[in-house]
């Protein structure tokens, strides 16, 4: 018996049964077909159901059909490819849908008088304002934020990959950790407890400081990895030319790691403009324009999204300003990492002829 | 230019482990030293105490004296930056930087120790590209990057980078290694070549390569794994592969080792 198991499924030849090239595909659009048709018959209407039943029917159909003609390894091999595929989209949906849902909504009122305007006195009911302060208090406080953070978190990163032995270094390899869980609303919370403390107000610096502590930790962290990628070789040939520590460091070590930190640092940025609770709190929103990040209530990106979307009952004019709103962050974000990969490609070490 | 190299007493440790003991040598000027012997014997941590590199590596640390003609590099108040830049080195594995082309490679040395007139620095990258037997090679394309070239041009690359900042001293720790038998010649050319102006020392697991290449040759041996390497001798390279002095050496040579 099981002789002529063996036998049935080793062929003489190494050629195979092979399923043609469009199969996956045939079959996906088959799984499709048949769970729109299923699901109409019994009156299933959640388009989620629609597609966790296309995805089943895909997958088992891939191993039943894959198994009769191909035999078993290459089955498995095409489940698990499948298997994968099934996952990707599961991933891919909800971000398309996102983003098609934002720019959807979000063009409604998305032109340049809404970006060069502020809302001023206009009432939430009513159309027209524009996000013109909250575009300048997020580059504003976010560009504080990148001042301040950056140079601490690189050059604190710089001590630990070069210079860090023993307690201290471990020490601040802890508090980093610890910093990088930091809730934001807490670091918010922290900072207004010293606006409380010195009597100040309200202040895009304030809600800066506070985007600072976010931005910090993930700074170091992805300088540090960047900087221990570096090869020692490297620093090894640099000292033995007789260059010192700190020169290798600036200009060997640094340079060879650039595109990386940059990247990171791009990351950081992208993050913390997404920020609300803190500013929410240190900054306060203003519908008027403040050019002045130092003195006076701002406004941010995200902030306005917040407060355009709870004053507006779900519909009308705050609500297309806070999809528009939301559409430009997500830009921003998205300008902002295109550059870094743009400046990781530009700077990386070039292996050309 | 070349300066002699006297060693006495000298111990190397990683931490509390001690990988050398007690090593004594004279290192001729104008010539070219071997040293051979076993993986994990200490040439290689031998060879970097003469610049002071072992102490860049955590935990390293050095006893003993090494004269560089009248200096001790261990000196009181000796800046090991300064003695890297008498006592140059080339590793084991090509290591150009990747940021730099080939030319600002050769001029890094002196680049990155203060600024440089260009045409100065034109003569010094192209005197030590020929001096490296690179230059034709590489005449049309200075401004490619180094890590564009082949395994044994980069070599040769970081050769020219070593010469260019004129040290008196140049240590080589298994140069040829990682590269064909073809590029291994043309290395083996230039150190005939350089010898001329240099004090040499080359760490090599090639015994025809030392034969080759060195006047004289240092056997280095461990008594077990664990224990630290000593030098057991050094002589004139045709004595130590003729007519050694000790058994343990004649026994590596000939390939009667463990």
């Amino acid at each position: 018996m099981s002789t002529t198991a063996i036998n049935d499924k080793r062929p003489s030849s190494l050629q195979g049964e092979r399923l043609p090239k469009w199969f996956p595909w045939a079959l996906g659009a088959g799984s499709v077909a048949v769970s729109v048709g299923l699901c109409l018959a019994t009156g299933i209407d959640s388009r989620i159901q629609w597609g966790l039943i296309a995805a089943i029917l895909f997958v088992l159909g891939t191993f039943v059909i894959a198994g009769r003609v191909e035999g078993r390894r290459q089955a498995k091999d095409r489940i698990a490819t499948s298997l994968v595929w099934v996952a990707f989209l599961l991933a891919v949906v909800p971000l398309a849908s996102l983003i098609w849902a934002t720019v959807e909504r979000g063009t409604k009122v998305l032109d340049g008088y809404f970006l060069s305007h502020s809302m001023g006195v206009v009432a939430d009911t009513e159309p027209g304002g524009g996000i013109y302060a909250a575009i300048i208090g997020t580059l504003e406080q976010v560009g504080i934020a990148t001042l301040i953070a950056v140079p601490i978190g690189v050059l604190t990163a710089i001590y630990l990959v070069e210079y860090g032995r023993g307690n201290l270094a471990r020490a601040v390899t802890f508090f980093v950790d610890v910093m990088t869980g930091i809730p934001s609303i807490v670091a918010g919370l922290f900072i207004l407890s010293l606006l409380l403390m010195f009597d100040l107000g309200f202040s895009g610096f304030a809600g800066a400081l506070a985007l600072t502590i976010l931005m910090m930790p993930v700074v170091v962290r992805s300088t540090e990895e960047m900087l221990k990628l570096v090869p020692n070789e490297l620093r090894e040939a640099s000292f033995a030319l007789g260059v010192p520590k700190w020169r290798t460091i600036l200009k060997v070590v640094l340079p060879t790691a650039i595109g990386g930190i940059t990247t990171g640092i791009m990351l950081a940025v992208a993050r913390i403009a997404g920020e609300t609770a803190p500013v929410l709190l240190l900054v306060f929103g203003n519908p008027f324009i403040n050019n002045n990040p130092f003195e006076g209530a701002q406004s941010s990106l995200p902030l306005y999204i917040y407060q355009q979307f709870k004053n507006s009952a779900g519909e009308g004019a705050a609500y297309d300003r806070a999809w528009a709103a939301a559409l430009t962050l997500i830009a921003f974000v998205m300008i902002l990492n295109l550059a870094a990969r743009g400046i990781a490609r530009w700077k990386a070490p070039k292996t050309g002829r | 230019m070349a300066k002699r190299i006297d060693v006495s007493g000298l111990n190397a440790y990683y931490g509390s482990f001690r990988a050398i003991e007690d090593i004594s040598m004279t290192v001729e000027p104008r010539s070219v030293t071997a040293f051979i012997g076993p993986s994990g014997c200490g040439k290689s941590t031998f060879l970097r105490t003469l610049n002071r590199m072992h102490e860049v590596t955590p935990g390293g640390r050095v006893e003993g004296k090494v004269m560089l003609d009248d200096e001790n590099l261990y000196g009181a108040g000796v800046d090991p930056v300064s003695v890297r830049r008498e006592v140059g080195m080339v590793f084991q594995r090509p290591n150009p930087f990747p940021t730099m082309s080939v030319y600002d490679n050769v001029a890094a040395g002196l680049r990155l120790n203060g600024s440089y007139k260009k045409a100065a620095l034109d003569d010094i990258v192209e005197k030590s590209l020929k001096g490296a037997n690179l230059w034709n090679e590489v005449k049309d394309r200075l401004n490619k990057p180094g890590s564009g070239l082949s395994g044994g041009q980069q070599q040769r690359l970081c050769i020219a980078r070593a010469i260019a900042v004129e040290p008196n001293v140049l240590l080589m720790d298994e140069p040829c290694s990682a590269l064909d038998p073809i590029s291994t010649l043309a290395i083996e050319d230039l150190i005939g070549e350089l010898k001329e102006r240099f004090t040499i020392v080359i760490v090599t697991h090639n015994m025809q390569q030392a034969a080759r290449v060195s006047d004289r040759t240092a056997f280095f041996n461990l008594a077990a794994v664990g224990q630290p390497g000593k030098l057991i001798e050094i002589d004139d390279t045709e004595r130590i592969f003729s007519n050694p002095s000790v058994q343990a050496t004649e026994d590596y040579i000939s390939g009667r080792f463990g």
